[in-house]
């Protein structure tokens, strides 16, 4: 993948394939330990411990369109692959967490590229799934809550283009606050 | 920071326009593999500006969605465009600019573009 964002959208799919109500994707970025963290929740169905345990194998996928899944493995090498490590814990009925924390500025880290991209991605086409997304550089920090979003929709479409607008909006102008404009 | 209060008053202005745009018996379906696959290949740029297009051109009776994985990883990123029959054709190697064409010839003036199908990926 040529972006991390691409990553994260990946495994987040995985979320919303498991069926989970509540998808919650953090990337927090800490410069002082040289670390990128992402952090991926969710309440959907879980693994079981087999299933968990070949889940880094790239030669297991629960669909039956073709017989290799990549989505975690990728995932996994691109954070070990920066000193970094890679986690993921779940259990049938409990969802799944996924963590892997990345050496910032490792020459083999991945750019995080577009992550609102794959924000909207997720909201506008999961209409009936929410998502809390945060995003943390250092002492900066702003959250996306679905859950509020829908609240003060009242029932109007979260997907309408006004409102995919001012989504589009919000995201764009807190990650610049959050990140002053920096690139990670 | 840019607070979600500025969602009130569109909500509000939306209420106004209810019934004018209703997409959910849409004539003619857009489907975007997002699977690993899709994604590695470039699958999101070519779903954001499909479904941009669609909203900036106003193109009715337009529905823009996701699926998993096709099957036909090595021609990802596939873009599928079912009729209102329910009759399906299937793009292959897309990018953003095969995705503009796409929306211009096919969604806007009806004109199928043969040469990125599935048929003619030897051509």
């Amino acid at each position: 993948m040529l972006e991390l964002s691409l990553n994260i959208l990946d495994i987040a799919q995985n979320s919303v394939k498991a069926g989970a109500k509540l998808i919650a994707v953090a990337v927090e970025v800490n410069t002082a330990s040289d670390t990128l963290t992402v952090l991926i929740n969710d309440d959907g169905c879980g693994m079981t411990h087999e299933q968990l345990e070949k889940v880094t194998d790239p030669f297991f996928t629960t669909r039956d369109t073709r017989s290799v899944g990549l989505g975690v493995p990728f995932f996994k090498d691109a954070a070990e692959s920066t000193g970094g490590s890679f986690n993921i814990a779940s259990a049938p009925g409990a969802g799944t967490k996924v963590s892997a924390v990345f050496g910032l500025s490792h020459i083999d880290r991945v750019p995080l590229g577009d992550m609102n991209a794959t924000v909207e991605m997720l909201v506008f086409y999961n209409t009936h799934i929410d998502f809390l997304y945060r995003y943390k550089v250092d002492g900066a920090e702003f959250t996306l809550d679905t859950r509020e979003i829908k609240e003060l929709l009242e029932g109007a479409p979260i997907d309408a283009p006004e409102v995919k607008d001012f989504i589009s909006e919000f995201l764009k102008e807190n990650s610049m606050e959050v990140n002053k404009g920096r690139i990670f | 920071m840019k607070s979600l209060a500025e969602l009130k008053a569109i909500k509000e202005k939306m209420q106004g326009q209810v019934g004018v745009r209703s997409n959910d018996h849409a004539g003619t379906r857009v489907v975007v593999g997002m699977a690993t696959c899709g994604i590695a290949a470039g699958a999101r740029p070519v779903l954001q500006v499909i479904s941009q297009l669609v909203q900036e051109k106003n193109i009715a009776d337009v529905s823009v969605s996701q699926t998993g994985c096709i099957g036909l990883c090595q021609y990802e990123p596939i873009v599928e465009v079912y009729n209102k029959d329910g009759e399906k054709v299937t793009y292959i190697n897309m990018n953003e600019q095969k995705a503009r064409e796409v929306v211009d010839r096919h969604l806007i003036r009806g004109q199928v573009a043969t040469e990125y199908l599935v048929g003619n990926m030897n051509n």
